[in-house]
């Protein structure tokens, strides 16, 4: 379980978080969702100690991830942010394999040669694990990046935006792997989305922000409805009832 | 998935065996091309200046890769970011500051390991705030380290108007060593620091190609980010004391020799692309000067020609990554 509590954040004066405390439950998929600015990255960033907080703790299993050793929370939490630096030379098989670098620091033993084949099978980017990351297209590469994510093979994954670059057939494969993923192999997933519909199909629990708080959590069923939505987003937006899911009409 | 790997590995060797092959070739012309006379008087004069080429070579190079990955620019070296001429500045100020008598009083060896101590402190505490708050933004770093520079640069040339002639003249001794006169007293000195910092060099690369990857996917992954990235940069210093006090600043060698190195190799991994910059650097270094001196002829200062090739090269790499 994941353990956030008073989380706060300022940045140049300015609160961008603000005393968020949240339980994220173990083999779900969480979307966190809200207008641009929220602190939905900021929270996600701050849940993977890439971002120091002004207030407040994160646990992950019991675990601090501000005090912990930074390898050990590397084996409890991956983290999948939405821009990545890129190596042109380096193969997407290569890039997979730092994801097994909180296990082997850098020498591949045959369990993380395992975990690499696996994870690259799993992204559904196994064709390309020879191809150097310059001839990639985006959408390429965002799956070799979830690729390493998978192989660190962590309990709880969280992922910035991760259908970004995506072309619909790419992120509905996407969104299959992951909630393979979650009901397969147990995995606790945190993932950044835009797309409510997105967010009502495939989510477990919802999460909305706004303006650095807090603002609803529940079931989808809970969250996609036209008066919370208008909490969050602040429009008008109608839903209906199509084949047991939430899905909403954004543009009026 | 095995198979994919092994023979890259293997070309990767390959290629470094060649460049070592070139490196020695380079190295054999450069002793034996034009040599009259007593071989053993011959030997022992170029033998000393291929040893401060050698160590030059291997520092610059070497820096120059830990630093770019570092900052994640292929544009930059510590030259370019002002180490170089904050190395001559220190010196200058330890003269104005102390005479220059009580620093020619000093023992050279110590002198360098005083200057390595004093050059650790300062950009400990200088690059390593710089990098951090310039995160990713190019330009503002490049900028950061040309002003940087400068500023030394005008540092120095203060000093040194306002110096005691008398002074001025033993500091230019110490400070402007070049490729056709380098510092060999200082080999033996500057042989033991590099020595000393090429296997810790060796033992970090994993967790540089890990670095190279960016500070999120590397803390990510469970590096210890600013640990890591505090050591390389004090690494990258030491090798500049290395080759700034056996021949001078050199602006524009490391950034040839690092994106041939990526070239030759295409690799993003730092126990390939390390010694392939040594490598490359070696070669360029004893090629060039054994063309210059024995083959052409002429009187041009390496340095000159590495900086007019380098730079050229610069622009271009510069230019590329606008259009991009």
């Amino acid at each position: 379980m994941i353990e956030i509590e008073g989380l706060s954040m300022d940045r140049d004066g300015v609160r961008v978080l603000d005393d968020v405390s949240l339980q994220i439950p173990d083999r779900s998929l969480t979307m966190l969702i809200g207008p641009n600015g929220a602190g939905k990255s900021t929270l996600l960033g701050l849940i993977a100690r890439l971002l120091r907080p002004s207030a407040g703790h994160v646990r992950v299993d019991g675990l601090d991830v501000f005090r912990a050793a930074s390898d050990a929370v590397a084996r409890k939490l991956a983290i999948l942010r939405q821009e990545n630096h890129i190596l042109p030379q380096l193969t997407v098989e290569e890039l997979v394999g730092f994801g097994r670098y909180p296990h082997s620091r850098g020498r591949l033993a045959a369990e993380d040669r395992r975990q690499i084949a696996d994870a690259l099978h799993r992204a559904n980017i196994a064709a390309l694990a020879g191809r150097r990351l310059f001839e990639l297209s985006g959408g390429q590469r965002q799956r070799a990046f979830l690729a390493m994510v998978l192989a660190q093979d962590t309990p709880y994954l969280l992922l910035d935006e991760p259908l970004n670059n995506l072309d619909p057939r790419q992120a509905i494969s996407m969104m299959q792997v992951l909630r393979r993923a979650v009901t397969d192999l147990g995995k606790s997933i945190v993932m950044v989305v835009h797309d409510v519909n997105c967010a009502s199909f495939y989510g477990d629990r919802i999460v909305a922000m706004n303006a650095g708080r807090l603002v609803a959590m529940g079931s989808p069923k809970d969250i996609v409805v036209p008066s919370t939505l208008r909490m969050i987003y602040g429009v008008d937006m109608s839903v209906h009832e199509v084949g047991g899911a939430r899905i909403v009409q954004p543009f009026s | 998935m095995c198979a994919l790997v092994e023979p890259r590995a293997l070309r990767a060797g390959g290629r470094l065996l060649a460049l070592a092959f070139v490196a020695v070739l380079a190295g054999v012309a450069f002793l034996t091309v034009g040599a009259k006379g007593d071989w053993g008087f011959v030997l022992s004069l170029r033998g000393g200046k291929l040893a401060g080429m050698v160590l030059v070579g291997v520092a610059i190079a070497v820096s120059t890769v830990l630093f770019q990955t570092v900052t994640r620019n292929r544009l930059l070296t510590p030259s370019v970011m002002g180490f170089d001429a904050l190395y001559v500045a220190l010196q200058t100020a330890i003269v104005f500051a102390f005479g220059a008598h009580g620093l020619a009083g000093i023992d050279p060896q110590l002198r360098f390991l005083l200057h390595v101590l004093l050059m650790l402190v300062v950009t400990g505490a200088l690059f390593h705030g710089l990098i951090a708050r310039t995160r990713g933004d190019l330009h503002l770093l490049l900028l950061s380290g040309v002003v940087f520079g400068l500023f030394c640069r005008s540092l120095t040339g203060f000093m040194q108007r306002v110096l005691d002639p008398n002074e001025f003249a033993v500091l230019q001794g110490l400070v402007f060593a070049r490729f056709n006169t380098i510092e060999v007293t200082l080999l033996p000195v500057a042989g033991a620091a590099l020595l000393a910092v090429l296997p810790l060099v060796w033992r970090l690369a994993p967790a540089l190609d890990v670095l190279a990857l960016g500070r999120d996917v590397a803390i990510g992954v469970g590096l210890d980010h600013d640990r890591i990235q505090r050591r390389t940069v004090a690494l990258a210093a030491i090798l500049v004391c290395v080759s700034t006090a056996l021949v001078g600043p050199v602006l524009f060698l490391g950034i040839l020799v690092s994106n041939l190195a990526y070239r030759l190799l295409a690799s993003e991994r730092h126990r390939d692309t390390l010694p392939a910059a040594a490598l490359i650097a070696v070669t360029v270094l004893i090629g060039g000067q054994t063309l210059m001196e024995r083959v052409v002829g002429l009187d041009i200062p390496l340095g000159v020609v590495i900086d007019f090739v380098g730079g050229g090269v610069f622009l271009l790499l510069l230019m590329r990554s606008q259009r991009e």
